[in-house]
């Protein structure tokens, strides 16, 4: 198989806050992304979930440089970007990309749609001939699906998927090789969706993009992901092959989101409430639970799981887990 | 009589290209206790019905029709009075939680001028009922977070702190726009069960604006089904989710992505795009999209209305699936000639 062009090692994020009053001062430190390890080929989608507060929005700026970490590498193409100057990183951005997850917060509002989509291709390419630049940007609106006779629309006059998909336009303008996208079509209805989805697909295949798809939705995570990571405060719980995890996830936490995903079907939602286990809430992030982090809220608990860390390891299939139990459990779907 | 009352809405914005036309004459209402689901396509006019309401159009924008909230009318009520029953009476959960939250002060200090604001609590009660409503949307460590400020929040938590925000006075209609990082299953669970439960206490009302159709099926009893700012379908959840009768309707239902089916590796979607907005189309504003589309949908489709309230505008007869004649007329142009 070919290198990975993205390989992620040991990837820590910490924020640190200071609590209490002047003098009985208290440092707390918030471990919002904890040793991550994941590796990525051209062409392939790596799927992230996770609850809410899970640290999905931490390790994608993270992996941008956009949040130093606090320990770890990123190695793209083989070069360290934890290591690089800001001018140096900067010029990354020809290659790699991001979507956000608050689409309007992220736009600038004092810039037209136009001018929001095209401004990549003014910074990286400036000698690019206006009208290429316009038919450039129209083309873009054009399949992500938006009128490009919206072009010279501010963001505010804008629905809040149409600010969605001027995030997805501009990330996509300069046909970079990776794309992290966080939660990029919750604000859109599942046609678009589709469309959106569908667009990424297309792409991967024509130009051998990566991708990064950070969602809430395991259905969605399904459609478009080879392989998957599960997040839990910080740490990764599972990585697997996409079929394989929905098949039979090996780690409970992974198990538990699934049986937690509501069915759009309205006879099947009440049955599916009362199958949802995964009740309880997740542990302080300040005051993490030892040994394994799921512990607190793990059905399949045994006495080993208070004390002792799992490790996360590769099963016989060349999953990951991290695990106690996960060769005794079957928790198949 | 209804908690909420709309009719004839209709929602018009100015720009340098020409007139949007982004609401176009719905009508509906919400009883008490309900919870009403306003889907549609991105773009279709779900957010700016709700705005209209709440008196808070963009400034190229501008409203009319009548909106009846227990009796008086928001559309024509003073500003500094439609103010006081905003956040209070209604309150509203915007699209985007980050624009709407403060990034300057701290949660516990935009949480607790709120309360203190409309209930007149002291600062110390204000505090321990924000830090109590924190804790019911399921936030870690409500205590020390409530100190923090937005940028330390996840998006996820952001949302929640909005839904927060908007339970604390206990409205008696909650209005929540799709939320732009939309919750994760388990905590949508909890927050769910949350207004479930406000709800059965204090017969609120919920306007619930969204693409899940999951959550839909879920929490709602009513559906309202928009298509390029018109109302083009509507019913109860279970005549939506098992008798869908509007193309449109039908193809949504098919696009939704589900884990407890098979996974075909491309997702329907419906293709084409929605009209342009300052160029409407004569005739059924989906027709372009519509597979079933035939040469009378070149005429303006009737608004069908049965007896369990359940309505459609479309040609094709909610009663048997055949067309109806060109002439059709729906309730609307009816209503509009018995009053002659
Ligand atoms: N200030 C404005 N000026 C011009 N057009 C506007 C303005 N605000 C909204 N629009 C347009 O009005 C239409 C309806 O917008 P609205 O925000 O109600 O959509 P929506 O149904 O909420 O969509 P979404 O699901 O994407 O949030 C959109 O086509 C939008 O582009
Ligand atoms: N700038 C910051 N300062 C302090 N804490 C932060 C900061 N940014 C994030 N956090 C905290 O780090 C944790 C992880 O946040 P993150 O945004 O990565 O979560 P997420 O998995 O993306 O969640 P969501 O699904 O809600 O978007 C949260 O507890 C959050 O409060
Ligand atoms: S290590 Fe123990 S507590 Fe953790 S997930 Fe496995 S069984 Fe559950
Ligand atoms: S009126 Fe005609 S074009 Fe419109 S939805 Fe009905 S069948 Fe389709
Ligand atoms: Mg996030
Ligand atoms: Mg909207």
């Amino acid at each position: 198989m070919s290198n990975p062009v993205l390989r992620v090692q040991d990837l820590a994020v910490n924020f640190c806050s200071h609590t209490g009053g002047f003098l009985r001062r208290k440092e707390r430190v918030l471990r919002a992304v904890n040793g991550i390890s994941f590796e990525l080929h051209a062409s392939e989608t790596l799927g992230i979930v996770g609850e809410s507060g899970s640290g999905k929005s931490t390790l994608a700026r993270a992996i941008l440089g956009l949040i130093k970490p606090s320990r770890g590498r990123v190695m793209w193409l083989g070069e360290n970007l934890t290591e690089l100057e800001e001018e140096a990183l900067r010029q990354k951005r020809k290659e790699i990309q991001i979507v956000f997850q608050d689409p309007v917060a992220s736009l600038n509002p004092r810039m037209t749609a136009g001018d929001i989509i095209s401004e990549p291709l003014w910074t990286f390419y400036p000698n690019m001939a206006g009208l290429q630049v316009e038919e450039r940007t129209r083309g873009m609106m054009k399949m992500v699906g938006l009128l490009p006779n919206q072009i010279n629309r501010y963001p505010h006059e804008f629905s809040g998927g149409q600010c969605q998909r001027i995030g997805i336009a501009r990330a996509l303008v300069l046909n970079p090789r990776l794309v992290i996208c966080d939660e990029p079509v919750s604000a859109l209805d599942v046609s678009i969706q589709a469309q959106i989805i569908n667009l990424l697909k297309d792409l991967q295949k024509k130009l051998g993009l990566a991708l990064i798809f950070v969602a809430h939705d395991l259905s969605v995570v399904k459609h478009i992901s080879d392989r998957v990571m599960v997040m839990y405060m910080g740490c990764s719980m599972e990585v697997s092959q996409r079929d394989a995890l929905y098949r039979r996830p090996l780690h409970p936490y992974t198990s538990a989101l699934m049986k937690s995903v509501p069915i759009p079907d309205p006879k099947l939602a009440a049955k599916a409430r009362q199958d949802r286990w995964l009740t309880g809430d997740m542990p302080s992030p300040y005051n993490p639970p030892r040994g394994c982090i799921f512990h607190t809220r793990c059905p399949y608990k045994v006495k080993r799981c208070e004390a002792d860390v799992p490790a996360l390891r590769r099963m016989e299939n060349g999953d990951w887990v991290a695990c106690h139990r996960a060769e005794d459990l079957d928790l198949s779907i | 009589m209804a908690l909420l009352e709309v009719r004839d809405l209709r929602v018009q914005f100015e720009t340098p290209e020409g007139v949007v036309q982004a609401v176009n004459g719905i009508d509906f209402q919400v009883e008490s206790g309900e919870t009403l689901a306003i889907v549609g396509e991105s773009g279709a006019g779900k957010s700016q019905l709700v705005m209209a309401i709440m008196g808070l159009l963009a400034e190229n924008g501008s409203a009319s029709g009548e909106a009846d909230f227990k009796g008086r009318d928001l559309m024509k009520m003073p500003p500094k009075e439609l103010n006081k029953i905003r956040g209070c009476e209604i309150a509203m959960i915007f699209q985007d939680p980050m624009t709407s939250l403060n990034p300057f002060l701290t949660i516990e200090k935009q949480m607790t001028e709120v309360v203190m604001h409309h209930q007149g609590l002291r600062k110390q009660e204000a505090r321990a009922h924000a830090v109590e409503m924190l804790r019911a949307v399921r936030i870690p460590d409500p205590e020390e977070r409530v100190k923090q400020y937005p940028h330390e929040y996840s998006g996820g938590m952001r949302q929640r702190v909005m839904i927060a925000m908007g339970l604390l006075c206990e409205p008696d209609l909650l209005i929540a726009d799709e939320p732009s990082t939309a919750l994760d299953v388990t905590v949508q669970a909890q927050i769910t069960q949350l207004v479930g439960e406000l709800r059965d206490k204090s017969n609120m009302s919920v306007i619930l604006i969204t693409h899940d159709m999951a959550v839909v099926a879920e929490v709602c009893d009513r559906i309202i089904v928009m298509y390029a700012g018109e109302m083009v379908e509507t019913g109860t959840v279970d005549d939506i989710f098992y008798r869908p009768r509007h193309p449109y309707t039908q193809g949504l239902l098919a696009s939704v992505p589900r884990l407890d089916r098979l996974s075909d590796d491309e997702l329907h979607a419906i293709p084409g795009n929605p009209p342009n907005l300052l160029d409407l189309p004569s005739g059924c504003r989906f027709r372009d999209r519509c597979s079933m589309a035939r040469e009378v949908c070149f005429g303006v489709p009737p608004l069908q209305v049965q007896e369990n309230g359940c309505m459609s505008r479309c040609f094709i007869d909610m009663n048997n699936g055949e067309f109806l004649p060109a002439e059709s007329k729906g309730v609307e142009e009816n209503a509009g000639e018995d009053s002659k």
